[in-house]
């Protein structure tokens, strides 16, 4: 099945912005419909096109009145966010991701004409420990069960959403369990807390990072979206890097902090406007997470373009990060050492 | 991104590689002979580099490949620190780090491992040069010495320079510096989706199914094996069809003999137990130094695992069965390894 008419959920934010404009140029599709509570950007507004963009809430149930009266039959769910909207956004920001999905999908519910749901949602739902598996597959879960913030959040509309699929067998359901997004033109907690000058991390413990591309998450959605591929599929790029590594990488300094006054910290930079990092996002900084992506290649057929250090030098080059370590001055120490050493032979 | 070179600082250690970037760079051709090398050696102090340190240590000799080595050595060391602070070095998804395991972690343990046990393979071709494989063996000693000297010696003695990936209790990686250590290094969380992981691989992975059990045992129980787990190593190699490689570790032992276990003190800190021996905590950090017992790692001959078909992994009783003779074989080379003993230090 193609999908005919598309409603995108969180169009004013990169991922369904760019998504809306992607459906929006491929002729095939008849109809794109955005819905956002605040109205994308003139620069995503003039990217999407054609698509239509409803001002609406998903938390109200308007939102079906919106999917009857388009006939829409396929739903790309890709509101779910890590990324609070300001210092005090943090409960907005649960109310949008769990009760909005909760009424988007009784409102799909009640659609006969829904045929296909497409749901982002992220490998927080991993959760993050050290007793972990170094590697997660999709059918494990979480040693500790994320307590608070957004990786309960996603625990939570995924056990929704596979509410839905018992309720709707007919309806084809992917969801997607994301790594943490990079790249030059997506604004994440991760991509700020990178773009620090000093960047604070907890003393004694190093992360091991999965990133994805933003451009390969775009293209995972599309796919999801314009093929049948219903399953849960961890979507990562290949390849780790540490948090030393990465923080070395961009050229930023590390300043490990304590772990007991980590916290403190991490309420500074929020209320610094800096960085929001979340309680299970602080333990990620401690222990990272990795997935295991063989189930996207084999059988969603899919297979990232950007690795996990590409994708990061990308984000490091496109948002021109000014290294506060320049890698040009380390190569000339080290030709000017050996030069040295050189002519010290006689 | 060009893949992480593994740059040997140790030139007697490791065969040397010529570094080929160096000449280019330095523009002059390593073969003339230097006129004064007795002049040259002090001057090469200005750079301040740590390696610097090192490479004086060595006595200035006038031969002129001598000197190439040194300075391939110094350019080995300085672009080995530049992609470090570059951070352009490649991790595994396990967080194992190649070139900071074999430039700055294994190097320390030589002298411990050649000097101070003067550790004795014995059987090291019983482990596989390639694909996976188990080696498990016996835990003692308070400090798990043990798992760092076999994971030194399958590095260093081993043809193959095999490095051993060691399954680690989730206390080891719960600690600060230490479970980051630990992963660097090339170890794991002892669980059977990272052991089946590593082992489908084709990584050769090291355990010690005794755990806490083992390695804390009063010194009256010494050589005594502990229960073995529950048998998840069996499994798992049962599941990836590798070979199990028994390895008995004679020495170990009697490093820090443990007569005494301050329960409250382990509580307090959270550890499994908190041992007295002769000369800790009576001596302080004096006591932390281990005796110098003479060591021996017998491979054993590897038991195959590929030959029971499918589901046998779910099949306990031959688990148990497997994991009994893995434990009877180790038993039994420990009580010959031992009564070969005539001396705990002299061997």
């Amino acid at each position: 099945m193609t999908p005919r008419i598309v409603l995108v959920t969180g169009v004013s934010r990169f991922l369904g912005g760019h998504l809306a404009a992607r459906f929006a140029a491929n002729p095939d599709i008849e109809r794109v419909l955005g819905v956002d509570t605040v109205p994308p950007g003139r620069d995503l507004l003039r990217r999407m096109g054609r698509a239509e963009f409803v001002r609406a809430d998903i938390r109200n149930p308007l939102i079906s009145k919106v999917i009857s009266a388009a006939s829409v039959d396929t739903v790309v769910h890709a509101s779910v966010t890590a990324n609070p909207a300001g210092p005090t956004g943090r409960t907005a920001m649960k109310e949008m991701n769990v009760i909005g999905t909760m009424q988007l999908l009784a409102a799909c519910q009640k659609s006969p004409l829904v045929r296909r749901l497409v749901v982002k949602s992220t490998t927080a739902v991993y959760g993050s420990s050290s007793r972990d598996p170094a590697v997660f597959t999709e059918e494990q879960g979480p040693r500790d069960l994320p307590s608070s913030g957004y990786a309960k959040d996603a625990v939570e509309v995924e056990g929704y959403v596979r509410g839905f699929g018992r309720r709707r067998p007919d309806v084809e359901v992917t969801t997607l369990r994301f790594a943490n997004f990079i790249g030059p033109r997506i604004d994440t907690v991760l991509t700020r807390y990178f773009a620090l000058p000093v960047v604070p991390t907890v003393l004694g413990y190093d992360a091991r990072v999965q990133l994805l591309h933003s451009e390969d998450a775009l293209a995972v959605l599309e796919r999801a979206t314009l093929h049948s591929l219903p399953g849960v599929y961890n979507v990562g790029g290949d390849g780790v890097l540490m948090l030393s590594q990465a923080i070395r990488r961009a050229g930023r300094i590390a300043v490990p902090v304590p772990s007991q006054a980590v916290p403190t910290v991490g309420r500074l930079f929020r209320g610094a406007r800096l960085v929001d990092f979340s309680p299970d996002q602080m333990r990620f900084l401690n222990f990272g997470r990795v997935v295991d992506t063989s189930l996207l290649r084999d059988e969603f057929g899919f297979v990232p373009r950007w690795t996990t250090t590409q994708a990061f030098d990308d984000y490091v080059s496109g948002r021109g990060l000014r290294p506060l370590i320049d890698p040009e001055r380390v190569s000339a120490v080290e030709h000017g050492l050996l030069d040295l050493v050189a002519k010290l032979r006689p | 991104m060009p893949d992480a070179r593994v740059i040997p600082l140790h030139g007697d250690e490791l065969p040397h590689q010529p570094v080929s970037g160096r000449t280019a760079r330095v523009g002059r051709p390593t073969a003339v002979p230097p006129a004064d090398p007795a002049r040259a050696e002090p001057e090469a102090e200005p750079s301040a580099e740590p390696a610097d340190q090192a490479d004086q240590a060595e006595p200035a000799e006038p031969a002129d490949p001598r000197r190439s080595d040194l300075e391939g050595r110094l350019a080995g060391l300085v672009s080995f620190l530049r992609r470090r602070v570059e951070g352009d070095y490649e991790v595994d998804e396990f967080g194992f780090d190649r070139e900071l395991t074999d430039n700055l972690l294994l190097p320390p343990l030589r002298p411990l491992y050649e000097k101070w046990f003067r550790v004795e393979t014995i059987g090291l071709h019983n482990l596989p040069s390639e694909g996976g494989a188990l080696l498990v063996a016996n835990h003692s000693g308070t400090l798990p010495l043990d798992a760092m000297m076999t994971a030194y010696a399958v590095r260093s003695e081993h043809p193959a320079e095999r490095h051993l990936r060691m399954l680690g209790a989730d206390l080891v990686f719960s600690m600060p510096v230490l479970g980051s250590l630990a992963r660097k290094s090339g170890q794991t969380l002892a669980c059977n989706p990272d052991a089946e992981r590593l082992l489908r691989s084709g990584e050769l992975v090291g355990v010690w199914p005794e755990g806490f059990k083992g390695v804390g045992k009063p010194f009256r129980d010494r050589y005594k094996l502990q229960r073995f787990g529950r048998g998840g190593f069996v499994s798992a190699a049962l599941r990836t069809g590798v070979p199990i490689v028994p390895c008995s570790i004679v020495g170990a032992e009697e490093i820090y003999p443990k007569i005494g276990d301050l329960k409250p003190l382990a509580r307090l800190f959270g550890f499994p137990y908190f041992p007295v021996t002769p000369f800790f905590p009576l001596l302080g950090p004096l006591g932390l130094v281990p005796l110098p017992s003479k060591w021996y790692i017998e491979f054993g001959e590897p038991i195959s695992t590929d030959g029971f078909g499918d589901g046998a992994a779910e099949d306990p009783m031959l688990v148990f069965n497997l994991t009994d003779q893995v434990r009877e074989t180790i038993q039994q080379t420990l009580y010959r390894l031992l009564t070969q003993r005539r001396n705990v230090f002299l061997g």
